[in-house]
């Protein structure tokens, strides 16, 4: 009998702690690369903050210039990418390394790892995909890394409104904006690659199993790490 | 993501909470006519909850060890003292 199926409804570790911090040396290392993380992410928030609020002149007002709502939806897909990452997770700490299996006098089929992994990556590329698309549409509009072009439709917007549009500001908005997303959606796009790579060469010949699954636990730390970053972003950037 | 065995999570009830909090978070940005001091703290309040549901329960760092919470903890007195430190520099 696996542990898993002996205690139901319980969460273990996949393998048993090493000594020192008490947990296995993939997860500490990864623990410690979050940390660092967390501070790289800082220094590009707080540089953030620091211009934006240190500036006497206006920033673009939200919305003015970004598409609000298409990311507040890529957002619910970052948050849904999270879930279905956590519910590998746990499938696999089951021993579910199927696809789909039937559940008995039910219309609803159960999920296993191969499932749930498969859908982070489709949300995960889907956030890529959208942020790509954002990316294009607005320097198509004249938002680029060095504010507005000259010419182009938001820079006409942003002489006709210079206060709801931040003309003056516009320049630091582009580079702030365009640094703070292109580094996380760098990290969502390493997060797919990673996630593929266990994909294809760990989950679908099943390798993985109730007693070692290290590589979903460890990646799965450094998705929901991203899924918290964009939080933080989300609001930043877009709402404030 | 734990290092002791513990209860597992509800976590379409975290899900949910993410979805209703995100809602109206972008609820009280556009359509609520708060004064904009007060949305930004009600926005970051938002925020941090957000991401400490994150945090908690799908990195499971609720059911971690002291060790690992200290490495997730550490940093940030560190980002506070690095953001208000360059804020309080003088030009």
């Amino acid at each position: 009998m696996t542990h898993a199926t002996a205690t139901a409804n319980m969460m273990h570790p996949p393998v048993p702690a090493e000594p020192g911090a008490g947990v296995y040396s993939n997860k500490l290392g990864m623990w410690v690369f979050l940390a660092s993380d967390v501070m790289f992410f800082t220094a590009l928030i707080g540089s953030y903050i620091i211009l934006r609020f240190g500036m006497t002149e206006p920033w673009a007002a939200p919305g003015a210039v970004l598409n609000v709502p298409l990311t507040g939806i890529n957002t619910f897909l970052l948050i849904c990418s999270s879930v279905s990452m956590v519910k590998a997770y746990a499938a696999i700490a089951d021993g579910k390394k199927y696809f789909l299996r039937p559940l008995p006098g039910k219309l609803m089929r159960d999920g296993g790892l191969k499932f749930w992994l498969l859908i982070t990556i489709i949300c995960g590329a889907a956030f890529v995909g959208v942020q790509v698309y954002e990316y294009i549409k607005l320097v198509e509009h004249g938002f680029t890394p060095a504010g507005y072009r000259e010419g182009s439709l938001l820079a006409e917007h942003a002489l006709a409104d210079p206060v709801k549009y931040g003309a003056a500001t516009g320049a630091m908005y582009g580079s702030t904006f365009f640094t703070m997303t292109g580094f996380h959606g760098f990290h969502v796009t390493c997060g797919v690659v990673s996630m593929l790579y266990l994909y294809f060469t760990k989950v679908l010949p099943e390798k993985y199993s109730a007693q070692d699954y290290r590589g979903i636990e460890v990646v799965g730390l450094y998705w929901h790490f991203v899924d918290l970053v964009w939080i933080i972003l989300f609001t930043i950037v877009y709402l404030i | 993501m734990t290092t002791t065995a513990h209860v597992r999570p509800n976590y379409i009830l975290i899900w949910v909470y993410l979805f209703v909090l995100t809602v109206v978070e972008v609820g009280a940005a556009f359509f609520s006519g708060i004064p904009k001091h007060w949305l930004i703290l009600i926005l970051v309040v938002l925020a941090v909850w957000k991401a400490l549901l994150v945090a908690l329960y799908f990195m499971h760092l609720k059911f971690e060890g002291w060790r690992l919470r200290l490495i997730f903890l550490v940093p940030l007195p560190l980002a506070f003292i690095l953001v208000v430190t360059t804020m309080m520099e003088k030009p």
